[in-house]
C-alpha cells in the first residue's frame, strides 16, 4: 500500500504587494512517498520555495492561501499514526510539532541560516533540548556524534567554534547535522549546494544521500540545477510560473520529456560531449504573475505553442502511471510534434551509453 | 573565431602577486601568476572561491594595486604609476562586467545614461543626437529596445540587467572585457542567452574576454583557453581541448570530475575525485611551470609531474 508522507493538493497562493496581488502559486500538486526523494525544478520566481515554505508554515506575512491542502502523515510520540492538514493547524502547533522536529529544512546559504553569535554546539543542541527534552549533557553527546556523522573532523573543537570559523562546506555540514538532530521524517533541501563550490557540491549531496538511507528520511529537493536532480531524485516535478508542468520519475523526465519547457531546460544545459558553438536558449523570460495568466503560461516562450495554449490552461495529460505533463501537445487532436532534434540526439547518445530501457532501473 | 597565437599578446600578466595584510599575517591571494591573452581570444579563469580569480581580474583592470609583477596591455605597462595616455588607454580599451547586475547598476540612473557614462566622461561625441544614436545602437546590439533608454534598472529582469552591463562595457569599443562571474547570478535558461550574446559580440567586434567563472561547463562553451587557479596559483593552463581531454594536475582532475551532467545514469555512477591540498603532499611553493604540449602548461615539481602523468 502506498504510504504517502506528504500530499500537496491544489495549493493556491497570492501575495499582496505594493504593485498589486501576485498569483504566485496556481494549483500545485506534489506527492511524496515515505523514503523517496522528490525534486522540484524551476527557475527563480517559479514558486518552488514558496510551496515548501507553506508546508513548513513559514510563509511571509503578505501571503494569502486561497485554497488547497497539505496532508502530512507521521507517527506521534505515543506511536499512533497521525494525519494532519498543515494549512488548518495554527502556527504554534506547527512550531512545536513540525518545524525542526518532523520536517527539517536545509537552506541555500549556510552563513545566513546559522546564527553568527552562537557557537556551533549551542545551535546543535538547541533543537534537541526543545523538541526531544534531552538534558544538556546528553544533547551534547549526541551533537558530537552528529558532527562526526556529517564528516566533521575534531568535533570537540568544532563544537566550541563559531560559524565564521568554518568554511562554506563545513557550515553546510553543520546545518545538515542540525536538521537531522531530532530524527525528522521529512527533510526539505532548498538549493542546498547553490552557494557551494562544485567540488564540495557533490560531497554534500552524497552526504545527504547516505543520511537519508541510514535514517529512512524522505527528502524534497528544491533546485534549478538539473545536474543535482539527475544525481539524487527518484521523482521530478518541473515547475513553471506557479504550476507543475511535468511530473515523472527521473528516467521519464530526462529520457522522455514531454513538455516544451522541460525540453528547453534540458537543452539549455551545456553538454560536455558535443562541440556545438551555440547553446540552446529558451527565448524570452518568465511571465510576470502580477497579471493573471491566460492559457499556458509558457506559451509566449514556446515555439511549439498551439492555439489552444494561448486560450486555455492545459490539464495534466497522462503519459504513464507516473508520468504526467500539462501541454496541449499531448491532446489527441494536437499535431504530432517531436522533441527538438538536438535534444533527441543527446538523449539517444545518453541511452546508448547505458543501454537504458532494457528493464534496468535506477 | 580563430585566434592568432603568433600575434603580439593583447594582455600579458607576468609573475603577478597580490598580498593582503591583515594585522600580522599576510594572505597571498595571488601568488606568481603569469598568463597572456591574445586579441580576440577568450581566456577562462576557473577555480573555487578563494582561489584568487576575482583578485586577478581586479589587478588587471587596476581596481587593486598589485603587490608585485607586471601587467602589459597593448604593449604598455599598466602596473605602478601610469602616465596620462596609458591611463586613458586602460580606462577605455579595457572594460569590466560584474557579477551582480543589480548591485553594479546605479538604481537612480536611467539605463541609457548608465550605458552612456563612458561617453560622457571621455567626451567622445559631438552632439546629443550622436550620443543618443550610439546608445540606441548598443541597446539593440545586446537585444534590448530603444524604448528601454528611459527606464531604470529595477524595471528589468536579471538577464536584461546583465545585458545592460554588457552594453555599458561595449560602449568604448574595448579590446578586452573582463567578465567576472557575469552569469553566476542568472537563471540557467538565461545564462545560455547571455553566453550566446557574448559570443556574438566577440564575433562582431573581435574583442577579447577574460572570463572568470567557477562553472566549468559554461567556461568550456565560451573559452579558447582555460587557466585553473587554486589558492592563488595558476596550476594548469591550456586550450579548452587540452584541459578537458588531458587534465594533468590533480586539482584540475577533481574540478572536471565535479561537473554535473544532465544524465541520471552517468550522474549516479559519477564519483567526484576529491582533492585536498593539505593532505595531498603537494607544495605549491616548490613547483615550476612545465610545458606539456602545444599551449598546455602544468605547475608542479619534476617528480610530481612524472607522477601525475603516469611514467616512471
Amino acid at each position: 500500500m502506498p504510504d504517502k508522507i506528504l500530499e500537496i493538493k491544489d495549493l493556491d497562493i497570492t501575495f499582496k504587494t505594493t504593485a498589486g496581488p501576485v498569483h504566485a502559486i496556481r494549483g500545485v500538486n506534489v506527492d511524496l512517498e515515505r523514503g523517496e526523494t522528490v525534486a522540484i525544478v524551476g527557475e527563480s520566481g517559479s514558486g518552488k520555495s514558496v510551496v515548501m515554505k507553506t508546508a513548513m508554515g513559514i510563509l511571509a506575512g503578505n501571503a494569502t492561501i486561497n485554497g488547497g491542502e497539505i496532508i502530512f502523515r507521521y507517527t506521534d510520540d505515543d506511536g499512533n499514526a497521525q494525519e494532519v492538514d498543515i494549512l488548518k493547524k495554527e502556527k504554534r502547533w506547527i512550531r512545536q510539532n513540525v518545524n525542526g522536529r518532523r520536517i527539517a529544512m536545509i537552506f541555500q546559504d549556510p552563513m545566513t541560516s546559522l546564527d553568527p553569535t552562537m557557537t556551533i554546539g549551542n545551535q546543535l543542541i538547541e533543537g534537541m533540548i526543545m523538541h526531544l527534552n534531552l538534558p544538556k549533557d546528553e544533547a551534547k553527546q549526541r551533537a558530537l556524534e552528529l558532527l562526526k556523522e556529517v564528516g566533521i573532523s575534531d568535533p570537540e573543537k568544532r563544537y566550541k567554534q563559531y560559524p565564521h570559523q568554518l568554511s562554506g562546506g563545513m557550515r553546510q555540514r553543520v546545518v545538515i547535522a542540525i536538521a537531522i538532530s531530532c530524527y525528522p521524517d521529512l527533510l526539505i533541501c532548498d538549493e542546498p549546494t547553490t552557494a557551494l563550490d562544485v567540488t564540495i557540491q557533490a560531497r554534500i549531496l552524497e552526504l545527504i544521500k547516505t543520511i537519508q538511507k541510514e535514517h529512512g528520511i524522505s527528502v524534497i529537493y528544491i533546485t534549478h540545477d538539473l545536474g543535482v536532480v539527475a544525481k539524487v531524485a527518484d521523482y521530478v516535478n518541473v515547475m513553471y510560473a506557479g504550476r507543475i508542468v511535468e511530473v515523472g520519475n527521473v528516467e521519464e523526465i530526462f529520457y522522455d520529456p514531454k513538455h516544451p519547457y522541460t525540453w528547453g531546460l534540458l537543452s539549455a544545459m551545456p553538454d560536455l560531449n558535443t562541440n556545438d558553438d551555440r547553446l540552446y536558449t529558451i527565448p524570452g523570460s518568465p511571465p510576470n504573475l502580477l497579471h493573471e495568466v491566460v492559457g499556458d503560461a509558457f506559451a509566449p516562450r514556446n515555439q511549439y505553442a498551439l492555439k489552444a495554449d494561448w486560450k486555455e490552461q492545459p490539464p495534466m495529460f497522462r503519459v504513464s502511471d507516473t508520468h504526467y505533463a500539462a501541454t496541449w501537445l499531448l491532446d489527441e487532436r494536437a499535431p504530432r510534434i517531436e522533441i527538438p532534434e538536438e535534444l533527441k540526439n543527446r538523449i539517444e547518445r545518453m541511452k546508448a551509453d547505458h543501454e537504458v530501457g532494457n528493464g534496468s532501473r535506477l | 573565431m580563430a585566434v592568432d597565437y603568433n600575434a603580439e599578446p593583447l594582455l600579458k600578466v607576468e609573475k603577478l602577486k597580490q598580498y593582503f595584510k591583515n594585522g600580522s599575517f599576510v594572505v597571498k591571494a595571488v601568488d606568481d601568476v603569469s598568463f597572456e591573452i591574445y586579441p580576440g581570444e577568450t581566456y577562462g579563469l576557473v577555480g573555487e572561491s578563494g582561489s584568487g580569480k576575482t583578485t586577478i581580474g581586479r589587478d588587471v583592470i587596476r581596481l587593486l594595486d598589485p603587490t608585485d609583477g607586471k601587467v602589459t596591455f597593448n604593449g604598455k605597462d599598466i602596473t605602478g604609476k601610469m602616465d596620462k595616455s596609458t591611463n586613458l588607454e586602460l580606462r577605455t580599451r579595457m572594460q569590466m562586467i560584474f557579477q551582480d547586475p543589480m548591485a553594479s547598476l546605479n538604481p537612480r540612473k536611467k539605463i541609457g545614461d548608465i550605458i552612456g557614462e563612458g561617453l560622457d566622461i571621455h567626451h567622445t561625441y559631438a552632439s546629443a543626437d550622436e550620443r543618443r544614436e550610439k546608445i540606441n545602437t548598443l541597446l539593440q546590439k545586446v537585444g534590448l529596445a530603444k524604448e528601454h533608454y528611459d527606464r531604470y534598472p529595477y524595471q528589468f529582469s536579471g538577464g536584461q540587467r546583465q545585458r545592460v552591463g554588457i552594453a555599458r562595457a561595449l560602449i568604448m569599443n574595448p579590446d578586452l572585457i573582463i567578465a567576472d562571474e557575469c552569469i553566476s547570478a542568472l537563471d540557467v535558461s538565461i545564462q545560455a542567452q547571455v553566453v550566446n550574446l557574448m559570443k556574438d559580440i566577440q564575433e562582431e567586434t573581435g574583442c577579447a574576454y577574460l572570463f572568470i567563472a567557477h562553472d566549468l561547463s559554461m567556461v568550456k562553451y565560451i573559452s579558447d583557453r582555460i587557466g585553473v587557479l587554486h589558492l592563488g596559483r595558476l596550476l594548469e593552463t591550456g586550450t579548452t581541448e587540452e584541459i578537458f581531454a588531458n587534465p594533468i594536475h590533480p586539482y584540475t582532475v577533481s574540478l572536471l570530475s565535479a561537473i554535473p551532467s544532465p544524465d541520471p545514469y552517468a550522474e549516479r555512477a559519477r564519483k567526484a575525485v576529491f582533492y585536498d591540498y593539505a593532505t595531498s603532499g603537494i607544495d605549491y611553493g616548490k613547483g615550476t611551470l612545465h610545458h606539456i604540449s602545444g599551449r598546455h602548461y602544468v605547475y608542479g615539481t619534476d617528480e610530481e609531474l612524472s607522477d601525475w602523468m603516469g611514467y616512471e
